[in-house]
């Protein structure tokens, strides 16, 4: 066994990959660009190795400088985690010709997965199932419904030169295709200037399922069930789960078997991932292998009760893998969400900078269910432009999938991040979401349930009387430490009207508190009375407590007179009146949000590069306005509205901060 | 005898109507509540005792004889919040607009006198036409009246005005002279001079808004200390404000069980100080972390952001918060954040609160407009109220104190009684470049980078100051609140002799 390993990343999974090596006895070198200078993962290391600016092609990027820092430490072997140089053939050449051992599959296996076509071909070689089609060019209507009624409908007519799902045509019958082909033909000529067509299975609303294998250096491969990543947005995965809902027991060995067979005939040594795209009647066809250990491996180690990254470790220092297919046990449901650093309110786009808050819920027991959180970052440290934005991985392990689910979501309530915006309210409203409860999932989940992107929602129902409570709650606290306020004209005589409004935003709760031993029972109009229970104290970011049967966390901001809450992927400023208060209060004009509409706020730090509008110019709602450049990419903010420009403020190549205003409306 | 006290209800309740039903839904509908609800949401739940409810003018001019209205346009009294006594008088917009005559200002001037011998904050809700111009100079009379108590009142009670409609003309001067101003965003103003005279003088055409609204007043002219949505929030703010004041000048400040513990760490302050020394920081972040859960009651948040002022609890008792902000104009002090610093700093000391100064400040700003606007008197009027104030003092440098601003800023030698500094201090006279050029004049640009390393080694750490004492210890970010705690505790009965004088003469 190595007795000092180098981890060639960052962030959580350079933390994931230092737990595991130190709970086995090897020493740890990180390597950090300037950008990381404090980051976690240098400070989890034995020894840390800086190795230059913050852009990853001048630092983690660079094999030259992996070798100089394996050699100034003594490191034997590398951990490539996933992305940067994980999947690059040359660096384990590189390291190999250096007498240094790659944590992860051999080159040739790389190579020979790492190309699209090649990899396809691999698998039709090994009997593993691939899309139905013919890659021939087609040259008649009568040949393309031939071919159509060999693959099975329906089917997909598309353009060899094709794109942006132009000349792309779906048929369901001999007719469709027919009429379909003619169309495709002449898009694709009209489009690519190429008529060339070709005919493949199509597969209706696809779901995502890969699945994890493992092979280590004598020709053992086996393969420990499958994860399932349908829940996607513009191809990057936002939630995983194992196993998968929609696979049985036969289904499952199937792919397994068809995963092992490829993994074999490449020679397959180490940790890797073979995807597949599945239909909704368990129809399963090969897409690619990843040839690394997958972000989403902790729902495969949830369940199998493996450490992957230990495996791994142990297959490349030529230990035979400790188990056999037979030994594999599939036990419970895991699930993750992946934290990201982006705002779900604007578009996902981008957020970066300090993390004054972050709380991160507690690991281990949450009643019969395990939290595990995979993070890189801890409070007070930044999130840097440079690199991917992922900041955790939240884990939820129980024996149902409905319990892990449930685990999830409260996990999500209990995760307090401020100074950055970040996704968590739009993981907790998918944690909500039926039909992700059913199981029923695509990839094109997320497209079809928030077409029009994601805004929080006000708090409905029981989510709503919770809310009320908690806040009724934290009311009440206040009150009675005000009670106690020093200078008082008769000490302590001051009373506090048990009778209240709480307005959850506009919408009033009435409500009547009272005390009973160590909880505040808040009763709702409708003569539901909720026991209120907790240990927060006022300026701690979480609420966690009962709430009637239910155990919850909520988010707590305070406000002016009142407090902001967020619970199950709901959120509402909260204010607690008494009577008297609510009543005057619903005289008071309603003010909007100051500027909202008629302004365009940066959404984001970042640098104008350019304002394509003047001043007087009327626009047209979705014309761009500014392009603001953040992250290295380039936004495009667009009017929401149609409008007149009265005013610039913003001047290009000026650096703005989140919400800084570019330009006044009329 | 059941006769008189069916009349006394019967007086009480025309009395209570003030200008009637249609002008109270009048005022409704302009947003603003009566002078009598905003009392309700001003006052615990039933403390409020009202005084000279039946009131009246005595004017005999231009038909007034026929228009009398008990209260006479403003209610006044005395109540409490959350238990502690406050006088209150409300301009009743409903009743002849609020404006002032000469009874209407003997009701005030009552008010003033008790709430002063009772040694008690007094709160002024203004909402008003100004004087009332049937009485003509009887008014006039009486808003001097007025004036004069708020000048006797200052120092001793803390005075507090919101505006919650308009104010004009002689009506602006009392809220002038009280410690705080408030206002309601748009439907609220104040001017000396409306947009008709302005018009008619100047020729400018301006809107009330534009000339006194909230945003004018907490932006740009510094005359507001803060502004609210609405009338019911304005209150509740005001109520949340007298719970961090003391009720006197003797009576030091308010105390309540803190849930945060004093010795709370917080490892996350130890990166909030970026490497690079030319990036800014949220100094916000800091006070928060340090406050008692994070309760920070700011003053005039919204002008010269450079530098934050307010009040936040340490272990449950008030202090005063001053701090310079790297965020906005990297901290500098200008003319705009010295005044509004030293304000803020002499209401601090006048009613015995402690202040901690958090440090950051590259200089003060050069520039042909910050000389000619009189920086140096605008400077030294911050410097004075430091030198000047004798209640606990404790500072904490956290990066730049360079050249006269570090003196400034609650030094040792001015009367800071704890001076800390974090490792990432540099306490020297300028940054250490435009140093070396003016030591190094002529040198050539390697000379210069390398002269500049050797100058940052020596003396942009805190340990330069350090070894001669002028900081009291090096300590480590995290442990700040613990750290401000224990010097606080200890500076409790802090006594200062000075000579005796009948007043300062602070640089005005």
């Amino acid at each position: 066994m190595f007795d000092k390993i180098l981890i060639a990343n960052r962030g959580e999974i350079a933390c994931r990959v230092i737990k595991t090596a130190r709970r086995m006895g090897i020493k740890t070198v990180a390597v950090y660009s300037d950008a990381d200078r404090d980051a976690l993962h240098v400070q989890m290391a034995d020894e840390a190795v800086h190795i230059g600016p913050a852009p990853a092609a001048e630092s983690y990027l660079v094999i030259d400088k992996i070798l100089e820092a394996c050699k100034q430490t003594g490191a034997q072997a590398v951990h490539p985690g996933y992305g940067f140089l994980s999947e690059r053939e040359a660096f384990p050449k590189a390291l190999e010709a250096a007498g240094i051992t790659f944590i992860g599959p051999h080159p040739a296996a790389i190579a020979a997965m790492g190309d699209k076509i090649e990899s396809k071909k691999a698998a039709a070689e090994a009997n593993v199932s691939t899309v139905p089609g013919y890659l021939g060019v087609i040259e008649s209507p009568e040949q393309a419904v031939t071919i159509a009624e060999e693959i099975g409908f329906p089917v997909m007519i598309k353009a060899s030169a094709g794109g942006g799902g132009k000349g792309m045509r779906i048929a369901h019958s001999s007719a469709e295709v027919a009429d379909g082909f003619a169309r495709a033909r002449s898009e694709a000529a009209s489009s690519f200037g190429d008529d060339r067509v070709f005919v493949e299975k199509f597969i209706t609303d696809p779901r995502h399922i890969e699945i994890q294998v493992i092979g280590d250096k004598h020709g053992n491969v086996i393969y420990l069930g499958e994860r399932e990543c349908s829940i996607q947005r513009r191809n990057q995965k936002v939630i995983e789960e194992a196993p998968s809902p929609l696979l049985d027991e036969e289904t499952r060995r199937k792919m397994g078997e068809q995963a092992v067979a490829l993994a074999k005939a490449v020679g397959y040594d180490s940790a890797g991932t073979v995807e597949f795209v599945a239909g909704q009647d368990k129809s399963f066809y090969f897409l690619e292998m990843n040839t690394r250990l997958q972000v989403e491996h902790p729902v495969t180690e949830m369940i199998t009760g493996l450490d992957l990254v230990e495996l791994m470790i142990r297959v490349a220092a030529g230990e035979k893998l400790p188990l056999a297919q037979g030994d594999v046990k599939l036990n419970g449901w895991a699930v993750e969400s992946r934290v990201y650093a982006e705002d779900p309110t604007r578009n996902f786009l981008p957020s970066i900078g300090r993390l004054v808050t972050y709380r991160p819920p507690a690991e281990g027991p949450d009643g019969t269910a395990t939290v595990r959180n995979d993070t890189g970052v801890q409070e007070g440290g930044e999130i840097p432009i440079f690199y991917d934005p992922m900041i955790a991985k939240l884990v939820t392990h129980a024996a149902t999938r409905e319990e892990a689910i449930e685990s999830q979501a409260r996990a999500l309530d209990a995760f307090a991040i401020e100074g950055i915006r970040h996704n968590i309210p739009f993981l907790s409203a998918l944690m909500a979401h039926p039909r992700w409860r059913s199981g029923n999932l695509s990839t094109g989940f997320i497209a079809e349930e928030f077409p029009e992107g994601f805004s929080e929602t006000p708090p409905e129902g029981d989510v709503a009387r919770i809310i009320a409570a908690v806040a009724a709650a934290i009311d009440h606290l206040l009150n009675e430490r005000k009670r106690g306020i020093s200078d008082q004209m008769r000490p302590g005589a001051v009373q506090f009207e048990r009778e209240r409004v709480v307005l959850l935003g506009a919408e009033p709760h009435a409500v009547t508190i009272s005390d009973e031993d160590e909880a505040t029972i808040v009763a709702f109009e409708s003569g539901q009375r909720l026991s209120v229970s907790s240990h927060w104290t006022p300026g701690q970011p979480v609420w966690t407590g009962t709430v009637g049967p239910h155990v919850v966390a909520l988010q707590v901001r305070p406000i002016p007179n009142g407090v902001h809450l967020t619970h199950a992927g709901a959120a509402a400023a909260v204010r607690v009146y008494t009577k008297r208060e609510a009543e005057l209060a619903a005289l008071m004009p309603e003010k909007t949000e100051s500027g909202a509409g008629k302004a365009l706020l940066c959404p984001m730090p970042g640098l104008v590069k350019s304002i394509p509008v003047k001043v007087g110019q009327e626009v047209k709602a979705g014309e761009a306005l500014a392009v603001v450049e953040a992250m290295k990419m380039e936004n495009v903010l667009r009017a929401e509205r149609d409008g007149t420009i009265a005013k610039i403020l913003a001047k290009e190549g000026e650096s703005l901060a989140v919400d800084a205003v570019i330009l006044e409306f009329a | 005898m059941k006769d008189m006290l069916e009349l006394l209800a019967k007086r009480r309740d025309d009395a209570r109507l003030g200008g009637g039903e249609k002008r109270i839904e009048a005022q409704h509908k302009r947003g603003k509540l009566t002078a009598r609800e905003r009392i309700d949401l001003l006052l615990d739940h039933g403390s409020f005792e009202e005084f000279d409810m039946f009131v009246q003018h005595n004017c005999a001019d231009f038909g007034m004889e026929k228009a009398k209205i008990p209260g006479d346009g403003v209610v006044t009294g005395w109540g409490t919040i959350n238990g502690r006594i406050v006088f209150v008088f409300s301009k009743d917009f409903t009743v002849f607009g609020g404006s002032l005559s000469e009874a209407h200002a003997r009701k005030i001037t009552k008010i003033q006198d008790m709430a002063l011998k009772a040694r008690a904050p007094i709160i002024g809700l203004f909402d008003a036409g100004g004087a009332r111009i049937q009485e003509g100079v009887a008014a006039l009379g009486g808003y001097g009246e007025v004036f004069k108590r708020n000048v006797i009142a200052s120092g001793v009670i803390p005075q507090i005005s919101v505006i919650m409609g308009p104010c004009a003309g002689g009506d602006v001067y009392s809220p002038a002279m009280t410690d705080f101003i408030f206002m309601v965003r748009d439907t609220s103003y104040m001017f000396v001079t409306g947009p008709d005279v302005v018009k008619t003088v100047t020729n400018e055409v301006v809107t009330a808004e534009e000339l006194g609204g909230a945003k004018v007043h907490t932006s740009k002219s510094s005359i507001a200390d803060g502004a609210y949505d609405h009338d019911v929030e304005a209150l509740l703010q005001v109520r949340r404000l007298i719970d961090f004041l003391p009720a006197n000048n003797v009576a030091g400040a308010p105390e309540w069980d803190s849930f945060d513990d004093p010795e709370r760490v917080d490892a996350s302050l130890d990166t909030l100080v970026p490497d690079n020394p030319n990036k800014p920081y949220d100094m916000k972040e800091l006070i928060l972390k340090v406050a008692d859960e994070g309760d920070f009651f700011e003053i005039q948040e919204a002008f010269a952001k450079n530098i934050i002022t307010g009040f936040a609890r340490i272990e449950g008792r008030t202090v005063g918060i001053v701090a310079n902000q790297p965020m906005v104009l990297a901290g500098v002090l200008d003319s705009d954040a010295s005044r509004k610093a030293a304000r803020f700093v002499r209401f601090c000391d006048a009613f015995e609160i402690p202040i901690v100064t958090f440090e950051d400040v590259p200089g003060f700003l050069p520039g042909t407009s910050q000389e000619y606007g009189g920086l140096i008197k605008h400077g030294a009027k911050l410097l004075f109220a430091y030198s000047e104030a004798t209640v606990p003092l404790v500072t904490v440098i956290t990066r730049k104190a360079f050249g006269g601003a570090y003196d400034v800023m609650a030094s040792k030698h001015i009367g800071g009684d704890v001076n800390y500094a974090w490792p990432t201090a540099q306490i020297a006279v300028m940054g250490a470049k435009g140093a070396v050029e003016i030591i190094f004049r002529g040198s050539d640009a390697e000379g210069i980078a390398a002269k500049t390393k050797e100058y940052e080694d020596r003396f942009l750490s805190p340990f330069v100051a350090a070894e001669r004492g002028y900081i009291d210890e090096v300590i480590m970010p995290h442990s700040t609140r613990r750290r401000i705690a224990r010097a606080l505790s200890m500076l409790r009965e802090k006594q200062v002799e000075t000579p005796l004088k009948k007043h300062d003469n602070i640089p005005l």
